[in-house]
């Protein structure tokens, strides 16, 4: 680990002033101090912002919901509003990680944390993500977790979050605080696909906070729920993983949310599929349809093959289990 | 009469120490004034060092030294033949050269005031290299000189079989990972060496050491009280051990090094990766005829590692023709070692899905086929069995089960979205024993410790020898301390190899046996004792008390004779030393399983699992099932999870950590259930036993693949079974 200065912010402008001057922000510290310890982060100085009031959890007009940036992923987790309104939101985070990364991880960080590629991981492989123009270890390497969809010649790490994904199905937006007031970015936009610039991950700049998630109304009844698919039952990321959500009202599909992880760059919302499924009657034809249409665009890689076929599965499953197969 | 310790189902003695925090590891032993080093490792896979820029790294406060090949002393590094080095080639000599033979060699070492500093420093040591293209792959043409094993005319009789099957499998390497890190601290006292490693043989570290640095064997002490796991890895001392040692010498302080745990990955062994053909001919009805194999597997450049791969494929049933070549393919990769049931339990894997494939391809239940081709005597060397109980396993195994529900058609039973099926497979390993002594040491208040250089990886050895102890004393377990892990106590083998209760057991037995009969001589021949006059064959103890057999009254107390005769304390040495025999000594397992695969996602979740165990007597039963558990747990993982991943490109590992390296989790662990045969084998030790922590690992995967196979229908010859085979 490399010295870094900590300071502890008090209040908001504060933070934002610390962030401005460079300071690295850190609230639970279970992706960043991780990486810091392998010498993948060496921020120069931490801003803990751990005791701003972003910790709420508030229903909003309409029936959305504003999840505080610092609430816990337990928290989170746990609150009735969000198990009452987007199960595929507790889902998520319930299967994400372990119960003690869960308690102190946050919901902003959450979206920030950065890739499980393992070149990323280690400072002696090449990595396009960590050091820019060093070239990509991965393409040609061991890539059964990467992604396929959405990578570049340069990048195909995957995102690692759970509830990132239930938030793209969704169509959440970010509020930010920074130079500019009080931005509001939609959750697709904000975090990037590589592109040509893999190291640029999200439409952060510097000074700039996460305040809040928030997730929009939809038309009730809603039902939804997260699957997620992986070698062990518990504690590891997503080979993939799907968010669904859907308003069925009169025996038709009004509504369908749905995206998928463990697969893509970024969180992969799956509008092929939404558009496959609105207006039509629950059927597992119908499922087994539209999940034809998940990995379409992919380009997998030497190992991780298995997943565009695994990936469509997944979808079909979840689609089933949240529709039902009448 | 006094309860007995030996049998029942105690909790461990040092239980309390390690729920609170009070058992001291190898990194926790607080020696004064330490200093802390970590290792730079290479990051190329093969090639040489040309320069190293340790300036930035030196120029930091705290930082005491930097070593490396430019600037180490030549060390003497003695042959060693002993210390598990494998045979007939050289161990890798640390900072001796410029060459890299595998990645993350230690290529230098950062000392520190702070942990802190080393570790920054470390990543500052600048390290050039010239690399070459590492080959870490098993496919090449050169290998060692095959080990082979022929009985019969394998060729022939194939030729002629009425049932010819063939198949090549493969295993992946697998990492222990055990909880505790690696860890060192070392510190020098003029030519004197201690040493507090991790260790599963601190007599081997000893002796690796005092070869190393070119010192005497008595300069040296090692000391490991207690080990957080290890199955295997702690059988060697590694270059780290080395490399702490020489940073103490080099900087005149105790030096404190502990491997980060992605350095585990190649600064430790790991079970190594095979490729294994087999050919197996059959008569229709199922008698075995013959069986080949060709088995290939990992070694390092510069060692030529071997393990018990042969054995299963000679003894676990009767069969006339047998044929092995087991070649090592020399790599640019670290050495192997081994790891829970080595080599039999990748031979069981092997042999135990051939023979779920024979019984398919026949018709028959497979535990029938097992039946058919059990041997009466041990079909390589023709010895009798001291004990075989393997048929037992199967039936109480089947019964406890349910074997008799299991449709034996593949691909019959589900569940939803779920595939439902049952597996089954027998496991062998060797009773392994090893000379062993242990002192006794009885005081005048009537406790006694017990003391033997063997470690404790987490088997229980502190509880299980304060058994043995306390019964063969007459003493409650509380009147017994145990002592373990240090050099200067009396030597013991490795602990490993599932021998450490047979050998230092019966050492502890031994000396438990003189120390009473050396109490009981002494108040016969005491006139003032109760006992005065007793026939010495006629004198028990229990309950603390030496008394006449039937006839607790007549005695007196252990306090009462040592003070009434000013003795401050009775002591002796116990030892065992294992003779030759004329008998074929195995410890066998029929373990169970069932699964539920998937049949869209082809994730393969354990259900149930029983093992059934002929392990000879146990001397404790709760400890065995703590045993039981883990080994089908880490078997488990070497079904469906473990795999270590190189890439080829330039020899890494890639996924040397705990989030890439799957081991299973609480929720891979359903209900496991362990079922010991009554008994003991009086053939392999005074005690009974045949050793258990390595046999209860062998069988569980191929337990579980057969399973996997029953439930798909779809055969997978590589472990671990991962969703894309399934798919």
């Amino acid at each position: 680990m490399h010295p870094f200065s900590y300071t502890k912010a008090s209040d908001l402008e504060g933070a934002l002033a610390a962030g401005r001057r460079g300071g690295r922000y850190i609230a639970g510290g279970t992706t960043l101090v991780d990486l810091m310890r392998e010498s993948v982060e060496r921020p120069g100085a931490l801003v803990d912002i751990s005791a701003l009031p972003l910790g709420e959890i508030t229903a909003t007009a309409g029936g959305g919901l504003r999840i505080g940036a610092l609430v816990s992923m337990a928290e989170a987790a746990a609150d009735p509003k969000v198990r009452a309104t987007f199960p595929v939101v507790s889902q998520a985070l319930e299967l994400s990680a372990s119960a003690q990364l869960r308690n102190m991880a946050t919901i902003g960080g959450n979206i920030m944390q950065r890739t499980r590629c393992a070149y990323f991981r280690d400072v002696t492989a090449p990595c396009n993500k960590r050091e820019p123009g060093s070239g990509c270890a991965a393409l040609e390497g061991f890539n059964r977790a990467h992604a396929i969809l959405g990578g570049s010649d340069q990048c195909v790490a995957t995102h690692p979050s759970d509830v990132a994904v239930a938030f793209a199905a969704l169509e959440a937006s970010v509020h930010l605080r920074g130079p500019d007031g009080e931005p509001s970015v939609a959750f697709a936009d904000f975090l990037l696909r590589p592109g040509g610039t893999p190291d640029r991950e999200h439409g952060l700049r510097p000074g700039e906070l996460i305040t809040a998630v928030e997730l929009p109304a939809l038309p009730r009844p809603l039902r939804s729920g997260y699957l997620k698919v992986r070698d062990r039952q518990s504690y590891e990321f997503a080979l993939t993983s799907a968010a669904v959500a859907l308003h069925i009202k009169g025996g038709v599909i009004r509504e369908a949310k749905v995206a998928a992880g463990g697969v893509g760059t970024v969180p992969w919302k799956l509008s092929a599929v939404e558009r496959h499924l609105i207006g039509e009657r629950p059927s597992e034809a119908l499922w087994a349809e539209a999940a034809e249409r998940a990995a379409d665009g992919a380009r997998p890689l030497e190992h991780n093959r298995f997943k565009a076929e695994l990936l469509k599965r997944t979808v079909e499953r979840q689609l089933r289990i949240v529709g039902g197969s009448e | 009469m006094s309860r007995r310790a030996v049998g029942a189902p105690l909790s461990r003695v040092d239980g309390r120490l390690k729920v609170t925090g009070r058992a001291t590891y190898a990194a926790e032993h607080d020696v004064k004034g330490v200093v802390y080093a970590v290792i730079v490792d290479s990051g190329i896979g093969r090639g040489r060092i040309t320069g190293i820029d340790a300036r930035d790294a030196l120029a930091r406060s705290g930082v005491l030294k930097v070593i490396s090949h430019l600037n180490a002393p030549k060390l003497a590094y003695r042959p060693n033949a002993g210390s598990n080095n494998p045979e007939g080639s050289e161990r890798l000599h640390v900072f001796q050269d410029d060459r890299v033979r595998f990645f993350g060699q230690p290529v230098a070492v950062v000392v520190a005031t702070t942990l802190e500093a080393a570790q920054h420093a470390a990543r500052l040591v600048e390290v050039r290299y010239a690399a070459e293209k590492p080959t870490t792959g098993l496919a090449g043409d050169r290998t060692n000189k095959p080990v082979t094993y022929a009985r019969g005319d394998a060729e022939q009789a194939l030729g002629s079989a009425e049932v010819r099957m063939e198949m090549t499998y493969r295993t992946a390497r697998n990492h222990h990972n055990a909880m505790e890190p690696h860890a060192t601290i070392a510190r020098w006292n003029g030519h004197r060496l201690t040493v507090w490693d991790k260790t599963q043989w601190v007599n081997g570290t000893q002796e690796e050491l005092a070869a190393v640095f070119g010192i005497p064997k008595e300069s040296v002490c090692v000391i490991s009280p207690f080990v957080g796991g290890a199955f295997g890895s702690g059988l060697r001392a590694w270059p780290h051990v080395t490399i702490a040692a020489l940073a103490a010498r080099e900087t005149g302080r105790p030096v404190k090094l502990v491997l980060a745990r992605r350095q585990q990955y190649f600064g430790t062994g790991y079970r190594p990766a095979y490729v294994y053909k087999v050919r197996l001919g059959s008569a229709r009805q199922g008698r075995l005829i013959a069986m080949t194999h060709d088995i290939r597997a990992e070694t390092s450049s510069y060692e030529d590692f071997q393990e018990g791969v042969l054995p299963t494929g000679q003894m676990l049933y009767s069969m006339p023709n047998v044929a092995q070549t087991y070649e090592r393919v020399p790599l640019d990769v670290n050495t192997p070692l081994y790891m829970r049931g080595p080599g039999h339990a990748t031979t069981s894997y092997i042999v135990e899905s051939a023979m779920d494939e024979l019984a398919h391809e026949l018709g028959l239940d497979p535990i029938e086929l097992r039946r058919r081709n059990e041997p009466d005597d041990d079909p390589a060397t023709r010895r009798p069995f001291s004990t075989r109980r393997l048929r037992e396993c199967y039936t109480v195994g089947a019964r406890e089960f349910g074997w008799d529900r299991r449709n034996p058609k593949p691909r019959s039973t589900r569940d939803g979205d779920w595939l439902i099926g049952m597996g089954m497979a027998a496991g062998v390993y060797d009773t392994n024993r090893g000379a062993a002594q242990a002192r006794v040491r009885l005081d005048a208040r009537g406790s006694a410790v017990v003391e033997a250089a063997s470690s404790d990886m987490g088997p229980g050895t502190y509880t299980s020898m304060t058994q043995v102890a306390a019964d063969a004393l007459g003493l409650d377990m509380r009147a017994v301390t145990c002592r373990l892990g240090d050099s200067i106590m009396p030597p013991t083998p490795p602990h490993g190899g599932s021998m450490t209760m047979a050998s230092v057991g019966s050492a502890v037995q031994d000396g438990c046996d003189k120390l009473r009969r050396q109490a009981v001589a002494l108040a016969v021949g005491d006139e003032r004792s109760p006992l005065h006059g007793v026939d010495a064959g006629d004198v028990v103890a229990g309950d603390g008390r030496l008394h006449v057999k039937g006839d607790p009254t007549r005695g007196e107390t252990y306090q009462q004779l040592l003070a009434r005769n000013n003795r401050t304390h009775l002591e002796t040495l116990g030892s065992f030393t294992p003779g030759e025999s004329r008998f074929s000594m195995y410890a066998y397992n029929a373990t169970f399983a069932e699964v539920a695969v998937d049949h869209r996602l082809g994730l393969v979740r354990i259900r149930r699992m029983l093992g059934v165990y002929d392990a000879g007597r146990i001397i404790s039963p709760k400890l065995a099932d703590s045993q039981a558990i883990g080994g089908m747990v880490g078997g488990i993982g070497a079904a469906l999870l473990e795999h270590t991943v190189t890439d080829p490109r330039d020899g890494r590992i890639v996924n040397a950590n705990l989030a890439d390296y799957l081991v299973p989790v609480n929720a891979d662990v359903p209900s496991l259930r362990a079922i010991y045969l009554d008994g003991d084998d009086r053939e392999a030790d005074p005690i009974g036993v045949k050793g258990l922590g390595e046999v209860v690992f062998t069988g569980v995967a191929p337990a579980i693949a057969n399973a996997v196979f029953h439930a798909t229908g779809r055969r997978v010859r590589e472990l671990p079974i991962t969703a894309e085979a399934l798919l």
